[in-house]
């Protein structure tokens, strides 16, 4: 299905609010308002956006340690979301979790995870739960190339297709398990090709381009919905910063193949995909909707400086539940 | 009253929360036939012997508004589940805020006794204690196994349920009611004057036994049984410690850092029980040692009633 125009302005918003949002929280970890790690999506933004545009509210997903885009994606709120990395009582996680514990369940987004591999079974469980309650409902889980090679992603997959659970296993591919290139740890370097092994489709798609992940997915999702099971969708992209914004991080990464990626721009690809096909996108549409991300990234700061942190006591809360 | 036994109380204690909630649903590497025919093969789910997926299936569907009640079979394969336990189960309630709860019975046997050597043979409970965020049950009969079971699946936590291998066959008192036994609350065995001796388990009956024994020499051995590892009931064990004067703790793990150990210190470091100790108190554990497989090794290592016999007579010599 090919996304509306609206929805296609809809997306580059997504995207480019998941790369302002995540510019700023790089330069906030830097000054020292955001404590511990942050990992970037950035240049990866079509991925989620793409997938998550062909959800409903009520269909869940989960995320991986570099969650931001998800939960962006999934309609997560930007204030919520700063003030956890801020560290404040008004984050979504009361400052307990962080960069790496970003959830929402009200919105079907079960968490950001600091395990690699962790989340593929977890939201596995969400597709069974989606199945027994027989209303449609769908789980998607995004994982990295670095995941493909657990346990648990083969666990899960082999379950999801035998008990035809309505997924979508979405790898984002970006050839880099933190500083280990996928050269020297896949058997084979495409994933989607495993999909076979457990009898359900294997889709590989640019990464980059939103509308193809957007129309993979939404393909995907239909077949779930219908009963017919899980599909693995393996998209081809690239992150454009190191594993984390840690100061003096390695980063092995040829520099030639950074820049070749960042010519493939996922936004400046939607950008010129509208001004094709409408004619009418111009740049001045573009600042525009840039001018109104930045605002919405701006308020989320002040919001989370606002947020007192919490008190020191509260370390002792929301062990247990009652 | 009616007797069953220990492993008949637990699949009592299931089937009757099965009907009552049907959001429960069962997941484990075989599906008893049983279970089909009443529930239906959607919520009686056999899964692959894939214990790390479907301990993590477990999370998300709990996190779902399901209630799973997760079957390892023995605490053995847990281990391969344990990124889902430790990093997942024990702190998502905590590190997500409390936003979402996550109600996961999971099931295990614990202890040896029958020759299955070392990998079937464990009580790692204490390594679950050590986090943040797990209950933890381990009944000693089958009235606590079918009281704690049911309290451990309304529970709106994880919770592990550890079953001795030793009891399973054991048969005991249930009512035919429903009935349930809160989680944390400890169950006075015997009562009893100049010891206490605070047993787990199997152990529970081994000490009953050795306070028969040390009956006829004038030794009046009070019996206590935690039911609940965590939370611990640490005011029933302290209120029978400051009474009698004296402890015993028997424990088919090993000492090191173990349940054994924590009960030593919750006892001693509470300064009114400190000060009603008449001597030092003193573990009856397993050795340190993986368990082995020949009975005449096997039981040189376990602890059993002569064991605790003597431990209670070395403490009671102490003072």
């Amino acid at each position: 299905m090919t996304a509306s125009p609206e929805l296609q302005r809809e997306m580059l918003r997504q995207m480019q609010t998941i790369r302002r949002f995540e510019e700023r929280a790089s330069d906030d970890y830097h000054n020292g308002a955001i404590y511990g790690v942050v990992h970037c999506y950035i240049g990866e933004e079509a991925v989620a956006v793409g997938v998550c545009s062909a959800l409903n509210k009520d269909d869940q997903i989960i995320s991986n340690h570099r969650g931001h885009g998800h939960c962006i994606a999934k309609g997560a709120d930007l204030n919520r979301m700063m003030a956890e990395l801020y560290g404040r009582q008004d984050g979504y996680c009361k400052g307990k979790g962080g960069s790496m514990h970003i959830a929402d369940f009200s919105i079907g987004m079960l968490g950001a995870n600091g395990i690699v591999g962790g989340g593929l079974s977890i939201v596995t469980g969400a597709g069974l739960a989606a199945q027994l309650e027989g209303k449609g409902r769908v789980a998607v889980c995004f994982f990295g190339d670095g995941a493909s090679n657990a346990g648990s992603f083969h666990e899960s997959l082999n379950i999801a297709a035998r008990w035809k659970l309505p997924m979508l296993y979405v790898c984002e591919h970006n050839s880099w398990a933190a500083n280990t290139s996928s050269r020297m740890t896949h058997a084979r370097d495409d994933v989607a090709s495993r999909a076979a092994g457990y009898g359900i489709p294997g889709v590989v798609v640019d990464g980059n381009d939103v509308l193809a992940v957007y129309e993979a997915a939404t393909d995907a999702v239909a077949r779930a919905r219908a009963g017919e099971g899980p599909t693995l969708i393996e998209c081809k992209t690239y992150r454009w910063r190191a594993h984390t914004e840690r100061p003096g991080a390695a980063d092995p990464r040829p520099l030639e193949e950074i820049a070749a990626w960042m010519a493939k721009d996922p936004i400046q690809h939607l950008v010129d995909d509208l001004k094709q096909q409408q004619g009418q996108y111009s740049d001045a549409e573009f600042q525009a909707l840039d001018d109104a991300v930045m605002s919405a990234v701006a308020a989320a700061v002040a919001f989370a400086e606002a947020s007192p942190f919490p008190a020191p006591e509260a370390a002792l809360d929301d062990v247990f539940a009652d | 009253m009616r007797e069953i036994s220990y492993a008949r109380a637990g699949m009592e204690a299931l089937v009757e929360e099965m009907r009552r909630d049907p959001t429960t649903i069962h997941l484990a590497t075989d599906a008893p036939p049983s279970l089909v025919e009443e529930f239906g093969e959607a919520r009686i789910r056999a899964t692959p012997i894939t214990e790390n997926a479907f301990s993590g299936i477990a999370i998300g569907a709990a996190g779902s508004g399901l209630r799973p009640i997760v079957n390892w079979s023995m605490v053995t394969f847990c281990f391969v589940a344990m990124d889902q336990i430790v990093n997942q189960a024990s702190k998502i309630h905590y590190m997500f805020g409390g936003q979402q709860t996550f109600p996961i019975v999971f099931r295990s046997s614990v202890g040896g006794g029958t020759s299955l050597a070392a990998q079937h043979s464990q009580s790692p409970y204490s390594m679950f204690m050590n986090l943040a965020g797990l209950k933890l049950i381990l009944p000693a009969t089958p009235y606590d196994m079918k009281g704690l079971l049911k309290s451990a699946i309304r529970d709106n936590n994880p919770v592990l349920s550890f079953e001795s291998t030793r009891l399973m066959g054991f048969k005991g008192e249930v009512p035919d009611d429903d009935y349930t036994i809160p989680l944390g609350v400890a169950d006075v065995k015997r009562t009893g004057s100049d010891i206490t001796v605070v047993a787990l388990a199997w152990l529970v009956h081994e000490a009953l036994a050795a306070a028969e024994e040390m009956a006829k020499e004038g030794v009046s051995v009070e019996v206590v049984d935690p039911r609940t590892l965590f939370p611990m009931d640490n005011e029933t064990i302290r209120a029978s410690v400051q009474k009698t004067g004296r402890l015993v703790i028997a424990d088919e793990a090993g000492p090191t850092a173990g349940a054994a150990a924590e009960i030593a210190a919750l006892v001693t470091e509470d300064a009114a029980t400190f000060a009603a100790l008449k001597a030092p108190p003193k573990r009856v554990c397993a050795l340190q040692v993986p368990i082995p497989y020949s009975p005449g090794l096997e039981n040189h290592v376990f602890p059993d009633r002569n064991r605790i016999i003597a431990g209670i007579r070395e403490v009671m010599a102490a003072g």
